[in-house]
């Protein structure tokens, strides 16, 4: 029996009850949410049931909402099974001022620089990553660029020597 | 370099080396880094450090209208350029939901797989450069240059192609670029089976790829390895025959896949993906050929709000010359949405994933690139190897520094 956004649903909501909500599927993709705390006990429940059988992470990011108060960062994860063919896409928020979100390395060895990036560009904190520093940025940056109070340069601005980098 | 240090009597003290691999070095074939810690020639670890050529793109991203943001495709995988535009556009796409002409749909096929050929060759030969075989490299190239003069008669630009529009192409195929891809079916299948006949059975190449590097499935899709590099290790994942994009249903081809995942298994995956690529573009060719009458001219979908109207028109034409300024000036909003839209890019699954919220350009859009998500395995992949191997290794992966740090 192939695998349908009802069935998953369906289990997922016999295991965890309320504590997901927003469900929606966005161009076919099934999304849904929950509290971060629950992140792992999510991720871990998807890999290893097996008629769900998520056990492919593609890809994990964040997004900055400003006006979201109490829940500015999202961290997203895109699951993917590969047997069934079907991708799902998993959100948790967090509060800026306190970004601590428990790290999947532990379940996908993949999660190990997506976290890194993820934690350079927003400032997501996974806690449990092994190594969680900096990875495309150098090391001595003290913000997170990827946020949105941080726009692009102003190309007319003057104060800035550009002698050397030929924007005089 | 170690200092000369005297030891006291009957006691023997481990030392390692450590050297740099990077970020400049004609190894890498790219700007990142490898620290490489040694035991005589063997590999004790390896650390990777990427981000020398981070260029911002995701945040220059949210400040472009989607036509500007094609050119920041070009530069991940620069040796593939248009698959990563048609892969935004068929992102675009499928958010604004366009329906794109058959025809268009066969001409984008045989252009991505054309640079999934280029893509390909490189590594391949590239392989054979690092295990100290020079001229096959040589030999490929040349068929490199042909497939980067189609580019050249489609688009006018060569690696970072900037190639077609939402919805289709900017022009229609000239006769020279049909003519060029012709001559590129019929003189390229001869000249892989030579370079073939220098490596798949030659006792050194053997020696220096069989077992070196190997993966298994299972830490391969756990590294999240996509691509010839997944596929080499005996999962079958291409996302051509999962998840069909433009018209790839239509098709009849194979995926190769390995079982060792070591080097040599990548050098022949890749290598039969080359031949299935080439038995694609024919079949793209002929249905394209088949096409008579108005269908045959066909080289864009109808979508006058993203697509750039002709400019003969835009100077006669009153609506053209209203959706010409839009479009440049960036005033036509794109649809609120969330989406992740994915192709087989050349090294695995290259992925968008784009949130608007109704404005002008994306309010976040995340590029999902294999070389970033599986070069993280290398120091696993090299552990206890030799150093030489630990080239190869790297060659082998295709490591490509503009997909490594957008």
């Amino acid at each position: 029996m192939a695998l349908s956004n009802e069935i998953i649903r369906h289990k997922l909501t016999e295991k965890f009850g309320d504590q997901l909500y927003d469900w929606s599927e966005p161009y076919g993709m099934l999304t849904f949410t929950s509290d971060k705390d629950l992140n792992l006990k999510v991720l871990q429940y998807l890999f290893d049931e097996p008629s769900l059988g998520f056990q492919f992470l593609t890809d994990l990011c964040a997004v900055h909402y400003p006006n979201n108060e109490g829940k500015e960062l999202a961290v997203v994860y895109h699951l993917h099974n590969l047997r069934e063919n079907v991708r799902i896409r998993y959100k948790i928020f967090t509060d800026i001022k306190k970004p601590d979100v428990f790290s999947a390395y532990a379940l996908y060895s993949a999660a190990n620089w997506m976290e890194r990036e993820t934690y350079d560009f927003f400032g997501v904190n996974f806690v449990g990553h092994p190594n969680l520093k900096r990875i495309l940025n150098i090391e001595e940056m003290e913000y997170f660029p990827l946020r949105k109070e941080y726009p692009l340069e102003d190309q007319k601005r003057t104060d800035k020597d550009d002698e050397m980098f030929g924007r005089i | 370099m170690s200092e000369h240090v005297t030891l006291p009597d009957g006691h023997i003290e481990k030392q390692t080396t450590t050297i740099n691999l990077g970020p400049t070095h004609p190894a890498t074939h790219g700007v990142f880094q490898n620290v490489i810690e040694l035991d005589g020639e063997t590999i004790v670890s390896a650390e990777q450090t990427v981000g020398y050529i981070h260029r911002a793109f995701e945040k220059i991203a949210e400040y472009r209208t989607p036509y500007q943001i094609t050119t920041l495709t070009d530069r991940l995988n620069y040796c593939s350029a248009p698959l990563n535009n048609f892969g935004w556009h068929i992102t675009c796409e499928r958010l604004l939901g366009i329906k794109i002409p058959k025809r268009v749909d066969y001409l984008r096929i045989i252009i991505m797989e054309l640079s999934r050929i280029s893509d390909h060759l490189i590594c391949n030969s590239i392989v054979g450069v690092d295990s100290g075989a020079f001229s096959g490299f040589l030999y490929l190239m040349q068929y490199r240059e042909l497939i980067y003069e189609i580019y050249e008669e489609i688009c006018g630009s060569r690696l970072t192609t900037n190639m077609g529009r939402i919805g289709g192409f900017e022009r229609n195929f000239t006769n020279q670029a049909f003519e060029k891809l012709e001559r590129f079916i019929k003189e390229w299948p001869p000249v892989l089976d030579e370079f073939d006949n220098l490596f798949i059975r030659n006792r050194i190449f053997i020696d220096r790829t069989k077992g070196v590097g190997p993966i298994s499935a299972e830490r391969a899709l756990n590294y999240g390895f996509t691509g010839p590099n997944l596929r080499a290790a005996g999962v079958d994942y291409d996302v051509r025959v999962h998840t069909p994009y433009s018209s790839y249903e239509d098709f009849d081809f194979t995926i190769p896949v390995g079982t060792t995942g070591d080097c040599y298994d990548r050098f022949l995956v890749r290598d039969q993906e080359m031949r299935q690529s080439m038995e694609i573009i024919k079949q793209a060719y002929q249905k394209v050929q088949e096409f008579k009458g108005a269908e045959a001219e066909v080289f864009h979908a109808d979508v006058p709000d993203f697509y750039l109207p002709d400019k003969k028109d835009v100077y006669t034409k009153m609506e053209a010359l209203i959706y010409h300024f839009k479009i440049i000036m960036g005033e036509t909003k794109l649809p609120a949405g969330e989406i992740y839209s994915a192709i087989e890019g050349a090294n695995g699954e290259l992925g968008f994933y784009l949130i608007t919220d109704g404005g002008r350009s994306p309010y976040r859009l995340h590029f999902r690139r294999p070389c970033f998500i599986y070069y993280q395995a290398y120091s696993e992949l090299t552990k206890g190897g030799l150093l030489s191997d630990a080239i190869i290794t790297m060659s082998s992966l295709n490591l490509i520094a503009g997909e490594l740090d957008a």
